[in-house]
């Protein structure tokens, strides 16, 4: 099976979803209803192919595999170059996890233009998962970019009475920092004479041009995660945004930061890396504290949990910079972590937006009594999302704490207080909305959980449950790559120091 | 064995949990106490495998956490003090897993609550059981879970809620200490497995490091951070103020959780790390220091309390104080034998309370209750049985246990041993008078409560009586049984190599030593507390009043418990909430959205319109700025001709 195009295949195989979804014909309910079945059954076998990829990949070496490599423009050194790697791995499986998820949790809220919509979130996957396995800064660049194009529409065709505002927002603020690292890309270009992210990886890039180059990828990376401060466009995008769209947006989206900082920013510039950990530092700490003691403040739910996202990747670029094992780890599995529970937990509110029409928290309360297994479900991620021992969410941000310990302990104690605050908002917003007495009757009429969503949340809780008590699965296959990566910078940074030291 | 015994409860809990609604009320009571009995049994057959006859071992489930560098299994660990725990925490759990099924017969969701007491049970033992310091961590804030969600059950009503998480934000707050602990041990010695950390301890006392910017002694500064942990898990001073709250819960769980299990956590945790804090002098002193303040504190808040369950909160707040400061004076297994036998008389206490509220149909208010141990003659023969273990009278549990931790820190001679000595001393006499007081407001006097709840007035079921009974023979011969294994001249042999106690710590050496006056100074202050109690509460009735008026300001000082949760609200609570709002309206909406997108949004906007205005469309404003232009360029071009 080594032989096959995998890559290629999970990549495109959504497009060719999309194919049949756009020759529908024929009465608007029976299309929908098409368009919904085709939708899911293209992600679900995406989903079996990158599980094949799992399968077959072979977690005891660092290098890329499942590589495919076309020339493309011949003529500019820019190729079609594809594989993955143990840190690209479990960010092609998020995405394909997630994308059927969102088709069936879309089941029955979306009702208008289902053929479009489901041609959106299909072509966000191939975008998605192409960014992930992309090795030429072109490809990576054109499917880095095109993710903003279905999301946009997302938000601004199918989102809430702010949609446009917030669109522009988001579409604006990512454009910004994409350009900057357009800038750096072509820099890089005209250092190596070639786009291949490999053969950059390589080469390296001089210690002189690291820190702009580092900036420029920094930009574009710093808005995607989000880091404070240029958080602000993702509660407004979350709070517009369908609750499929928060998931995407969530569970995958803001990923692309993370990983670009260990894809690029550490391997390539690692001199620059390492001289503005402490700003990174001082960014994620703020983050963690100023974006927790704001979640407390909300009475938005979905406007809680984005800034709880803000918080929880703090702690993923923390982890990422401070280049010891256990933070790099740290910091993978808690985005791979939060890629999942924070989309649950987007999930969470959709189930009762969809019933109530409103994400007011005040609404709510006491639907513990007529909505157990609403409230059990909630409760699981609820506790993930506060890191308890046992779930997903504990093992990453222990293990990014225990690195950042090693750095610096002024870090690891700032960033430890998001422990106590993280799960001061969680409570909180759970009791006012699951807890309490019913007061009204719409809310004593809501139903419980359908089987429907059901299916959506078990394999959900399945996989936090998994990450937490055996995340040697997920660990394992990572270790070698970024084992090579931290050996790579500790390289670099000697080498450099030597060399100022023989200037000297 | 040891898997059945720790892994028992859990299929338990999932059982009653996930299909309590098919097997009812009955399947779910029968199917955790079954699982807690067998777990009990197993729990007390390990005890003598492993304790009496000295076959520690460990077994090993699988790996949990392995990044190449660190790694943490899933282990059981049985040795000495986990077998004596496990023991405690088994027997004690099915006893309130029995009794559960009267008090709570007729609650509504009886499967949600047996569930819970035995997913909580799982945690504690995984807790008990752990190797190394990140199951401990699972096991801790397990319990932790199941303290909220207990002391939440009764949702609907908003106290017990507050209450719930109040319990959970507090114990996360030591968690903070307890993680930044985790983390400096592993920097420090490079594992978290408990085996591979004591034996390099003696290496690293005197060593320094670095932490928040400070070189510290490395021991000294991760001990006092683990023990923030247990200060808020065991409610110590400064992080007890969660503990009193959660009381809200019912009944068992109070008895369960938070009196015999969980909150001595923090002790078992002291005393499990003793390789380490016996390297680290300063850390014990801090713990000597608290737990002693502790016992004074809240013994001093109990008298002043008139709900019947609050009295025994603190009553168990002010002996986790006494646990803490026989751990600072290197006592542990003092420590342990008094958290054994506290198990025993604190959860008969707590059960023999709820078996007097649920006569009361439901009132906890003391002041309302009185005349009525005719009415219930069994439970309040059983809670004399409980306050005599408690005031430490001879021979009961509680005399034993109290005595030695006494001596010992007597016997320490140092400083601090000698400020937790005196303190434990007097706190002995409050202990005995707030027992008696709660004794004679509940069972003596004239009945205050009304006619009609006088006249439901009922002995609770044969399903809540006998695991009364089970406790109570618990309480009073588990002193006298334990004492020579425990502390005796049989514990070196008893506790092998789980406890280590450096030869120059040697108190409990010394508390068989100590003159005679200490060993009976606690006896006799605890009759003299007795007497106390009968003259105010017996023969003068009025007396309270008095000095309670007579002090108001002492009075109004205990009685709001020193004011923590007041200060606690002001310095902390509100101000979060204040800055949270702030941040997000000022601090995102008008500096960071006003200056970054809608201000640029803005700017753009007002930009367009000038420049818009600026095509006015008439040919000599056009000619005017070429002409500008012009000059401006000539003159740069001359002036850098001059430069160059």
């Amino acid at each position: 099976m080594q032989n096959w195009p995998l890559l290629t295949l999970t990549i495109f195989l959504p497009l060719v979803g999309v194919l049949f979804i756009l020759v529908l014909r024929g009465e608007e309910a029976d299309v929908a209803r098409n368009a919904r079945w085709i939708a899911l059954w293209t992600s679900l076998i995406d989903l079996a192919l990158s599980l094949a990829l799992w399968a077959y990949f072979d977690p005891s070496q660092a290098d890329f595999q499942f590589v495919e490599l076309a020339q493309w423009l011949p003529g500019f050194h820019i190729a079609y170059h594809l594989g993955i790697d143990g840190i690209s791995l479990f960010f092609v499986l998020l995405s394909t996890f997630l994308t059927p998820i969102c088709v069936v949790a879309s089941w029955t809220s979306i009702t208008v233009r289902v053929k479009e919509y489901m041609i959106a979130f299909l072509v966000m996957e191939t975008l998605m998962v192409g960014m992930f396995c992309a090795l030429d800064f072109v490809v990576f660049y054109i499917f880095f970019e095109g993710v903003l194009i279905p999301m946009f529409l997302i938000i601004g065709v199918w989102g809430g009475p702010r949609r446009v505002y917030a669109a522009f927002k988001f579409f604006l603020y990512t454009l910004l920092g994409s350009v900057l690292m357009l800038l750096a890309i072509l820099t890089i270009y005209y250092q190596i004479g070639s786009t291949d992210i490999v053969e950059a990886l390589n080469r390296g890039v001089p210690p002189a041009l690291q820190t702009w180059l580092w900036l420029a990828f920094f930009a574009s990376f710093a808005v995607k995660v989000p880091m404070w401060p240029v958080h602000t466009w993702l509660p407004d995008a979350h709070v517009e945004a369908p609750t499929a769209g928060s998931v995407i947006l969530a569970g995958v989206l803001l990923k692309m930061g993370g990983y670009g900082f260990i894809r690029f920013s550490l391997p390539l510039f690692p001199v620059a890396s390492h001289q503005l950990a402490p700003f990174i530092f001082t960014l994620s700490v703020v983050a963690i504290i100023y974006t927790s003691l704001v979640a407390l403040a909300q009475d938005d739910m979905k406007k809680l949990i984005a800034y709880s996202s803000v918080a929880h990747m703090g702690i993923v670029t923390m982890g990422t910079f401070t280049m010891t094992a256990e933070g790099l780890q740290g910091a993978m599995v808690q985005m791979l972590s939060h890629g999942v529970v924070s989309a649950a937990l987007f999930l969470c509110v959709g189930v009762v937006y969809d019933r109530l029409h409103t994400r007011e928290i005040a609404r709510y309360g006491g639907l513990a009594d007529t909505m157990p297994k609403y409230a059990t479900v909630f409760m699981v991620f609820m506790l993930a999302s506060v890191g308890l021992p046992g779930t997903s969410g504990f093992v990453g941000e222990f293990l990014a704490l225990l690195g950042a310990f090693e750095v610096n302990t002024w870090v690891a104690f700032f960033a430890t207080t998001g422990m106590i605050l993280g799960a001061a908002y969680m409570l909180y917003l759970y009791r006012r909305v699951i807890f309490g007495v019913i007061t009204r009757a719409d809310l004593r009429a809501m139903l419980d959980l359908s089987w429907r969503e059901v299916a959506i949340f078990a394999p959900m809780i399945a996989v936090v449950l998994w990450m937490g008590i055996y995340p040697n699965s997920f660990l394992k296959p990572m270790q070698p790559t970024l084992a090579k990566l931290i050996e790579h910078v500790q390289l670099s940074l000697r080498e450099n120091a030597a060399a100022q030291l023989a200037e000297r | 064995m040891t898997v059945a015994a720790v892994f028992l409860p859990l299929l338990g809990a999932f059982i009653a949990g996930f299909f309590g609604r098919w097997i009812g009320d009955r399947g779910a009571q029968i199917v955790t106490c079954a699982g807690l009995g067998l777990a009990a049994v197993f729990g007390v057959v390990l005890f003598v495998d492993v304790a009496i006859n000295g076959h520690s071992v460990t077994t090993e489930l699988f790996s949990w956490i392995d990044t190449g560098d660190l790694q943490v299994q899933w282990a059981l660990r049985f040795d000495p003090l986990s077998a004596v725990m496990v023991a405690v925490v088994t027997v004690v759990s099915s006893m309130v897993h029995v009794y559960s099924v009267g008090y709570m017969a007729h609650d509504k969701s009886v499967p949600r609550f047996m569930s819970y007491l035995s997913f909580f049970t799982f945690f504690m033992l995984m807790l008990v059981t752990a190797d190394n310091f990140v199951q401990l961590f699972f096991g801790w804030e397990g319990v932790g879970l199941c303290s909220y969600l207990l002391i939440g059950f009764w949702y609907d009503r908003p106290s017990a809620n507050a209450a719930a998480i109040k319990a959970f934000i507090v114990n996360r707050i030591g968690d903070f200490g307890f993680a930044l602990g985790i983390f400096a041990v592993y920097a420090l010695f490079g594992s978290l497995h408990f085996g591979t950390v004591f034996d390099a301890a003696p290496n690293f006392a005197h060593t320094t490091f670095v932490f928040l910017g400070w070189p510290v002694d490395a021991l000294t500064v991760t001990c006092i951070l683990l023990f923030v942990g247990a200060m808020g898990k065991s409610a110590q001073i400064g992080l007890h103020t969660w503990l009193p709250d959660a009381m809200e819960g019912p009944t068992p769980v109070s008895a369960l959780i938070h009196a015999a299990t969980m909150v001595t956590a923090g002790v078992f945790m002291v005393a499990r790390l003793s390789p380490l804090f016996e390297y680290a002098p300063t850390a014990l002193a801090v713990v000597c220091v608290v737990g002693g303040t502790t016992a004074i504190f809240a013994a001093s808040v109990g008298m002043a309390q008139n709900d019947i369950k609050r009295v025994i909160a603190y009553s168990t707040c002010s002996q986790l104080g006494y646990m803490f400061f026989a751990a600072g004076v290197s006592a542990y297994s003092a420590a342990i034998f008094h958290l054994m036998t506290h198990a025993f008389f604190k959860a008969l206490l707590f059960l023999g309370a709820g078996s007097v509220i649920h006569a009361m149909s439901g009132e906890q208010d003391m002041r309302k209750m009185g005349g009525i141990w005719r009415l219930v003659p069994v439970t309040y023969a059983l809670m004399w049985i409980g306050s005599l273990a408690l005031a430490g009278i001879p021979p009961f549990a509680g005399y034993f246990s109290k005595d030695v931790i006494l001596e010992a820190a007597w016997a320490s001679g140092s400083g601090v041993g000698r400020y937790a000595f005196w303190l434990g001393i007097f706190a002995a006499f409050l202990t005995a008078f707030y027992s008696w007081r709660l004794l004679f407001l509940t069972f003596h006097g004239k009945p205050r409560a009304d006619a009609e709840a006088m006249h439901h007035v009922h002995e609770s079921p044969q399903v809540m009586i006998l695991p009364l009974v089970v406790l109570a023979a618990g309480a009073a011969v588990a002193g006298w049984l334990g004492y020579n294994d425990f502390v005796g001249e049989g514990r070196d042999g008893f506790w092998r190599d789980s406890i280590l106690v450096l030869p120059n710590h040697a108190s409990l050496e010394g508390a068989h030593h100590a003159p005679m006056w200490v060993g009976t100074l606690p006896f006799v202050m605890g009759v003299l507390g007795i007497a106390v109690a009968w003259l105010a509460y017996i023969w003068r009735p009025e007396l309270p009043g008095i000095v309670a008026r007579r002090f108001r300001a002492i009075y109004l000082f205990l009685l709001n418990k020193w004011y923590f949760d007041e200060l606690y609200d002001a310095l902390l609570v509100r101000p979060a909430m204040a800055l949270g709002f702030d941040l997000w309206k000022k601090g995102d909406g008008a500096v960071i959205d006003g200056l970054g997108p809608d201000g640029v949004a803005a700017t753009a906007t007002r930009l367009a319109v000038r420049a818009s205005r600026l095509q006015t469309g008439y040919l000599y404003h056009y000619a005017f700025v070429m002409l500008i232009g012009v000059v401006v360029l000539v003159s740069w071009y001359l002036l850098r001709q001059i430069a160059s």
